[in-house]
């Protein structure tokens, strides 16, 4: 019973500190979310005067309210919102399809060390290959629709969480394995209660650098071929000369990297809530 | 008898190629609700016994029987723990207990059951539904053994259990350890390198010689408080039964 109370009265101590130092967070001045926002606000105040200040014409550099504008002509004139979807849809949708399959295929490889070793070279090969290069063949073999963009986000999802998962399925204790074999575990048993989720942090990690190059495929996709998405706004608006486009459509593409970023770290958390956190 | 071993040889071939004796001509016996400890030298093949108990490999020479029974692979009447926990971190800590009968078709309440029962006997009630990162070394070590428990193991091998522990939760654990299993009246076999410990816990204690490792004394402890190890540590005769494993062990002869 001691060790309990023990545990308990430990437990308790860092609770009682608590207070003392949240009672001192408001006073601090050095907030790294006031001093980011200032930031935004300080490159948003230079973007806007900047440009006219040092004469720099707007089909260089548009100003804020000159992006605003066209942001706005673009909504009710350019079918914006029709890009816009069209784009996040396949971001997606390729990220989807693409991890599922690089996950399956590492997890697959991961519990067969004979065909790991088989078909390492060839994926060693296929990742270091730039996937990008590929959208001109994928335009050549399934022309100017949806399927060209799809197949470049899928393939360059694919490999960063087939790589992660693969090498976490390698790198599981052995001696966790040992004792769910101990535990009479079959090799299915195994997988679904030890590696599987010894595995998760990785594929996680994976997931989020996935998210962040799924917008490269699609927009790669869409400058290439194609006469819907952001990224064709992105060549449309360079051949017209019409930065203040060019600027649109790259903030709309960031904005939907971050949202699949953020929702994947939500996922995250949730998933991994018995991981103990660093705070601060 | 719940273990015997019979002129027990384990040979392995190292990576080298060449022929290495782990242990050479190992007979001893432990009865049933006994606690036995084996000490001896680093390499003298203290983890060989065990593995061999467990049915992780086989003898090359001898026989291994638990109750009465040839070892010929893993089996649910060993359970062991070692140096590690090995408590799953996704798991909370009545679901880690819980992990050795799922497998072994035992229906859900009833697993549930058991592991309620192990976890108040390891003094961890009220922790069921924390995560292991929530406890601390010892308690994740209670929580280990309960899953032990939890499989009705007929002998528990014991891994240096305790060797990772500081010194204070070590002495604790220890304590709690011998309660519990002399509640259950399991019958228990530790490996240690901690000559102490081995006198504190066990009715009997097995002195190995170095490699090849063979029983070179067998010495039993003549003491009370086997499920009280807090209270034998006080006694004046436990300095006895530790300087004659070690003048067993030639600790001497090796300092000088």
């Amino acid at each position: 019973m001691t060790d309990t109370t023990q545990a308990v009265a430990g437990r308790s101590a860092p609770a009682a500190k608590a207070p003392a130092s949240k009672g001192t967070r408001p006073m601090r001045l050095a907030n790294p979310l006031y001093a980011s926002l200032g930031l935004l606000v300080l490159v948003l105040l230079a973007w806007e005067f900047l440009p006219p200040a040092l004469d720099v014409p707007k089909f260089i550099i548009p100003t804020l309210t000159d992006c605003l504008a066209e942001l706005s002509r673009m909504w009710a004139f350019e079918g914006l919102l029709g890009h816009f979807l069209s784009t996040a849809l396949y971001t997606v949708l390729g990220f989807a399809i693409g991890s599922l399959l690089g996950a399956v295929l590492g997890y697959l490889l991961g519990m067969s060390e004979f065909w790991e070793k088989v078909l390492s070279p060839y994926i060693l090969a296929l990742q270091i290959a730039p996937k990008v290069a590929f959208a001109p063949l994928f335009i050549m073999w399934f022309g100017y629709n949806a399927m060209p963009k799809l197949l470049v986000t899928v393939l360059i999802v694919f490999f960063p969480v087939l790589v992660n998962v693969l090498q976490a399925m390698r790198t599981v204790d052995r001696d966790l394995v040992n004792l769910a074999r101990a535990y009479n575990l079959g090799r299915l048993g195994v997988f679904w209660k030890v590696e599987m989720p010894s595995t998760l942090p990785n594929l996680m990690a994976g997931l989020r650098i996935a998210s962040t190059l799924a917008v490269i495929g699609v927009t790669v996709g869409e400058l290439v071929g194609g006469n819907t998405g952001l990224g064709f706004l992105i060549s449309y608006g360079g051949g017209q000369a019409n930065a203040a486009m060019v600027f649109n459509a790259i903030l709309l593409l960031t904005v939907i990297g971050y949202a699949l970023y953020f929702a994947l770290v939500k996922i995250e958390t949730r998933v991994l809530h018995y991981l103990p956190r660093a705070e601060h | 008898m719940a273990l015997e071993f019979r002129n027990v040889t384990k040979k392995f071939t190292t990576n080298a190629g060449d022929r290495l004796t782990a242990v050479s001509d190992v007979s001893f016996r432990v009865d049933e609700g006994e606690f036995v400890s084996v000490v001896g030298p680093s390499g003298c093949g203290k983890s060989t016994i065990l593995s061999m108990t467990a049915g992780l490999y086989q003898p090359s020479d001898g026989e291994v029987l638990v109750s009465d029974a040839a070892v010929t692979g893993p089996n649910a009447h060993v359970g062991f723990m070692l140096q590690k926990d090995l408590l799953l971190p996704w798991r909370s800590i009545i679901s880690n207990i819980e992990f050795g009968l799922e497998a072994r078709g035992v229906a859900k309440a009833e697993r549930r059951a058991r592991a309620m029962k192990e976890l108040e006997h390891c003094q961890l009630a009220g922790f069921d539904s924390h995560y292991p990162y929530q406890l601390s070394g010892g308690m994740r070590q209670r929580a280990a053994l309960a899953r032990t428990l939890a499989i009705d193991p007929e002998i528990i091998l014991l891994d240096e259990p305790f060797s990772a522990l500081d010194a204070q939760t070590k002495l604790l654990l220890q304590n709690s350890f011998a309660g519990t299993i002399a509640k259950t009246g399991k019958t228990t076999l530790l490996i240690t390198h901690d000559l102490v410990e081995a006198v504190l816990m066990s009715d009997r204690i097995l002195v190995l010689s170095e490699r090849p490792g063979t029983v070179v004394a067998e010495i039993k402890v003549d003491l009370p408080k086997r499920d009280r190890p807090i209270e034998r540590r006080v006694m004046p005769e436990v300095s006895d039964y530790a300087a004659q494993l070690f003048k067993h062990l030639k600790l001497e002869e090796k300092a000088a």
